[in-house]
């Protein structure tokens, strides 16, 4: 009688014990779970960023080099008929002297480049009949140009044979890449079967090179000659905007930061310029676009595809962020720099100009590269105010038409020759990437270089 | 003289006006006892040579703003006979064909010549009258402010009085780019619905703008289709984006030892910093053909462009902004509360889930509106990857359509706001802009008082 209980109470400890037991085992294999889903979400955070870069790379680095043609070329004096290249006369006016330089460059460009090219391909191999149009299928068209201006460069050329490095054809260098299915019919081919011949008969006799891509950074855009398509217009526009964001958003919105950090009284406007900046900063990109279409094409009318015009709707769009990165770094600076200012008899705007800003200028210039950086990568407010029209050369001034670094990988990926362009299209993203990074590497140099130490 | 010689000028004379009163004021100082002198001299010499700039440039801005339409008006009126069609697009084409003839070009009839002549004579006194003007204006300044200038002048008042006006309107520029804004979507939606009744736009279930030079037929613009492919995009990205953010966010802040903290916290912050234009490229190269593949293997037909391949990409682009303004929420969890509920046996999950995410649901909740407000106005990704076919359908394997693909497809490269082909992107900019800001006020509010909540 005296045992049952104790028994049973030791029992029924035990099974408290052991419920007690089973409920630890789950709770704790629920904290198991709920650790390996944050390993797991962080895990894929990362291989996100992996993969991203990874697929970008492996598509575009190969892009940077590109196949050349290497072979002879003879400066056939029967095929390039043209005069001795005129020199100015002692006693000549200089209009007349542009003149007749003009009609021998006319000469030289009816001269027929292409005809060297044909011949310099059938002399690697006399004993084959090469068809001219399947010899000149392999050069890129930017080709001919580039004879003609070596000539025009040093007219001695003359008769000279000249060993040359020539761009392949982008579908040759395609081809030559193995990046095209062989064993498609000739139907769905875009080059010739003979073409394709000739390029293979090239590489396996050495005379195919694969050669860093010059054209990708000296060239603009390209539309007879993809090969040779750059991205010099494009890079040229984007730094014009830069300089436009840089010369229009840092100052007016470090203005405007310092004024309602430091000057601005307590009142209903002033909370609602701030609500304001704060939504400003949430609006997306494309209404800004729309507001440049509207405003600065249809009502100032402003030229369509102007970097100035593009550079200005980029400084709209960063305007919050400059001014949010600058009013932190001014929050920054302690109170005891402005009451020290003031107590020597500084007026508040010395105190601010003379002491507050220069100890938050690393800061203030931090946030601005970074915001600067970021509207480098925007693209949809410039297809908006007509910056995807093609230019085919350098532009001259912000007032010239350009393109952009982001809007030519978007005109890029849409292109026709679509083997040839996935990877000229991924080198460009490595191109912007390369210029955002580079931006944002000076920013954090800044930082590291001339931070104050508060404490 | 041109403008820009003009304001070389303007410059160097405004500079002469510097240090013309760095001097006077140096000398009218000496004459009295320190204690009566108020401003330094750098002060007088600023007042100074804001009074001679400032004058002179708004002239020369003004002038040079206006010159151009009043020269056309003033032609365009007194050589009607020369104007072949309606004012506006032949005016532009005379005003080109008049300045090549002023500067010397050929072959014109009389009347022409004559124009080009009075064209001529207008721009030279045109260029004179401004000259004279901005002289003008820059000498009266300059003038007004030397005799008001003494020993006892409070220049250093007037100068910071000037510097905080210029701040001030440095922050009017973010109210101003509101104002603009809302008044240039306003205004051209209103021309847009006078076209289309606003009925027929907000409640229509088939959006397909017709393309017409006729202008007979409009086409059909009904918004829901595009809000709903918008909806599911952005669905799409959040189921993605919040599981994936909210747990980096947790285990960042809750787990992760330092070291690990440090390292991963940039590398996930990267994927913020990417330029969406480059998303988009790698939802088209990478991931969407990898759904293709992947639905091809399990027997399902999945589109290469679809709202699962734009709405993951956008996912992916989001977590960082999820995970950091989580992070931050979390983090913000006052300790006491975790130490409370470890301090009664709680495992660490559970403490998690039951004390610090009810506690920061408020803040998250914001951060998770603010996100979805992001996905909703997000562009890039949905024009490269979504399949632009605004079709209503909830299979999210199909291509869809968006309000922002939509806008970028009627406006891009088209400045003629005449139809309601492009004057439909303002309404659907419009609508954009009424939904993302309402989502960001909401969110903003609710981030801020749960803030004030635990401070």
């Amino acid at each position: 009688m005296n045992k049952q209980p104790l028994s049973s109470g030791l029992s029924e400890r035990d099974m408290v014990r052991s419920r007690l037991a089973k409920t630890l085992r789950r709770r704790h294999a629920r904290e198991r779970r709920f650790r390996l889903a944050g390993v797991v979400s962080v895990g894929l955070a990362l291989a996100c960023v992996l993969l991203l870069f990874g697929s970008i790379l492996q598509r575009g680095l190969p892009a940077f080099w590109q196949s050349s043609i290497q072979l002879p070329i003879y400066f056939d004096p029967e095929i390039i008929r043209v005069d001795a290249a005129p020199q100015p006369l002692p006693d000549e006016p200089p209009v007349e002297f542009q003149r007749r330089q003009l009609e021998w460059q006319g000469q030289l460009a009816r001269s027929n480049w292409q005809r060297l090219l044909t011949l310099g391909v059938q002399q690697l191999y006399p004993e084959q009949q090469i068809q001219p149009r399947h010899a000149q299928a392999l050069f890129t068209r930017a080709v001919q140009h580039q004879l003609r201006e070596m000539f025009a460069a040093d007219p001695g050329l003359l008769g000279q044979t000249l060993e040359l490095s020539l761009l392949a054809d982008a579908n040759v260098d395609v081809w030559l890449r193995g990046k095209i299915d062989r064993s498609l019919p000739d139907a769905q081919q875009q080059l010739a079967a003979p073409v394709r011949a000739l390029a293979d008969q090239l590489q396996a006799d050495g005379h195919i090179k694969l050669k860093f891509a010059s054209a990708l950074f000296g060239n603009a855009d390209s539309r007879s000659s993809p090969a040779s398509a750059g991205l010099l217009g494009a890079f040229v526009g984007s730094l014009y905007m830069l300089a436009v964001v840089l010369l229009v958003a840092v100052p007016v919105g470090v203005g405007a930061a310092i004024y309602l950090e430091e000057f601005a009284p307590k009142s209903r406007w002033i909370d609602l310029i701030e609500v304001n900046i704060n939504n400003l900063a949430a609006v997306p990109s494309i209404v800004f676009g729309l507001l440049g279409a509207a405003l600065f094409i249809n009502w100032f009318r402003l030229p369509m595809s102007a970097p100035l015009v593009g550079g200005l709707v980029l400084s709209l769009m960063a305007l919050p962020t400059v001014i949010i990165a600058t009013r932190a770094a001014l929050q920054a600076v302690p109170g005891t720099i402005r009451q020290a200012a003031l107590a020597m008899g500084a007026s508040r705007t010395q105190a601010v100009f003379h002491h507050v800003l220069p100890l938050a200028l690393p800061g203030v210039l931090t946030g601005a590269i970074l915001a600067v950086a970021q509207s480098l990568g925007e693209t949809a407010p410039l297809l908006l105010i007509g910056m995807n029209a093609f230019v085919a050369n350098v532009p001259a001034s912000p007032l010239d038409q350009s393109s952009a670094l982001s809007v030519q990988i978007f005109l890029w990926q849409g292109h026709e020759l679509r083997n040839f362009f996935e990877a000229r299209t991924a080198a460009a993203i490595i191109v912007l990437l390369s210029l955002m990074i580079s931006l944002n590497a000076v920013a954090i140099y800044l930082r590291k270089r001339l931070e104050n130490k508060w404490s | 003289m041109n403008s820009t010689m003009l304001a070389i000028i303007l410059l160097a004379v405004t500079a002469l006006a510097y240090q013309f009163g760095l001097l006077r004021s140096t000398r009218q100082g000496r004459t009295l006892a320190r204690e009566q002198v108020h401003s330094r001299p750098v002060y007088h010499a600023a007042w100074l040579a804001i009074c001679c700039g400032t004058p002179g440039l708004l002239v020369l801005l003004l002038w040079s703003a206006l010159e151009p339409l009043l020269i056309r008006n003033w032609l365009l009126a007194s050589w009607p006979e020369l104007l072949g069609g309606p004012a506006e697009t032949a005016g532009t084409i005379l005003m080109r064909r008049l300045q090549e003839l002023a500067g010397g070009a050929d072959n014109a009839t009389a009347l022409e010549l004559a124009a080009a002549q009075q064209l001529g004579q207008l721009q030279t006194w045109a260029a004179l009258g401004k000259t004279a003007l901005v002289a003008l204006a820059s000498a009266g300044g300059l003038i007004w402010a030397a005799r008001r200038m003494n020993a006892t002048f409070k220049a250093r008042h007037q100068v910071e009085r000037m510097v905080r006006t210029l701040l001030l309107g440095c922050s009017a520029v973010a109210v101003l780019t509101t104002l603009g804004i809302v008044l240039s979507m306003v205004s051209e939606a209103f021309n847009f619905f006078s076209f289309i009744r606003p009925s027929e736009f907000f409640f229509g279930t088939k959006w397909n703008p017709a393309f017409s030079s006729t202008g007979n037929t409009h086409g059909e613009y009904g918004l829901l289709p595009l809000l709903w492919g918008t909806l599911m995009v952005s669905l799409i990205a959040m189921l993605v984006a919040i599981p994936l953010g909210l747990m980096t966010a947790i285990y960042m802040a809750e787990y992760a030892p330092a070291w690990f903290r440090d390292m991963a916290k940039p590398v996930i912050e990267i994927l913020a910093g990417i330029p969406t234009i480059v998303y988009g490229i790698f939802a088209l190269m990478a991931v969407g053909p990898f759904f293709a593949a992947a639905g091809e293997l399990l027997g399902i037909q999945v589109r290469a462009t679809s709202a699962l391949t734009a709405g993951v990409v956008m996912g992916l682009m989001i977590i960082p902004f999820v995970s950091s303004l989580s992070d931050d929420i979390i983090t913000r969890v006052p300790q006491a509360l975790r130490d409370g509920a470890l301090g009664l046996g709680a495992t660490r999950s559970e403490c998690i889930r039951q004390v610090v995410l009810p506690a920061a649901l408020p803040g998250i909740v914001g951060a998770f509106l603010l996100a979805f407000s992001r996905a909703i106005g997000e562009t890039m990704i949905v024009v490269l990857a979504a399949g632009n076919s605004p079709q209503l359908h909830a299979n999210p394997l199909e291509a869809i359509s968006t309000v922002t693909v939509s806008i970028i497809n009627q406006l891009t490269g088209d400045t003629d706001f005449a139809g309601p082909q492009s004057l439909v992107a303002f309404a659907l900019g419009l609508t954009l802009f009424v939904i993302t800001l309402a989502l960001n006020v909401i969110a903003l509010y609710v981030v801020r008082k749960y803030r004030e909540h635990y401070e």
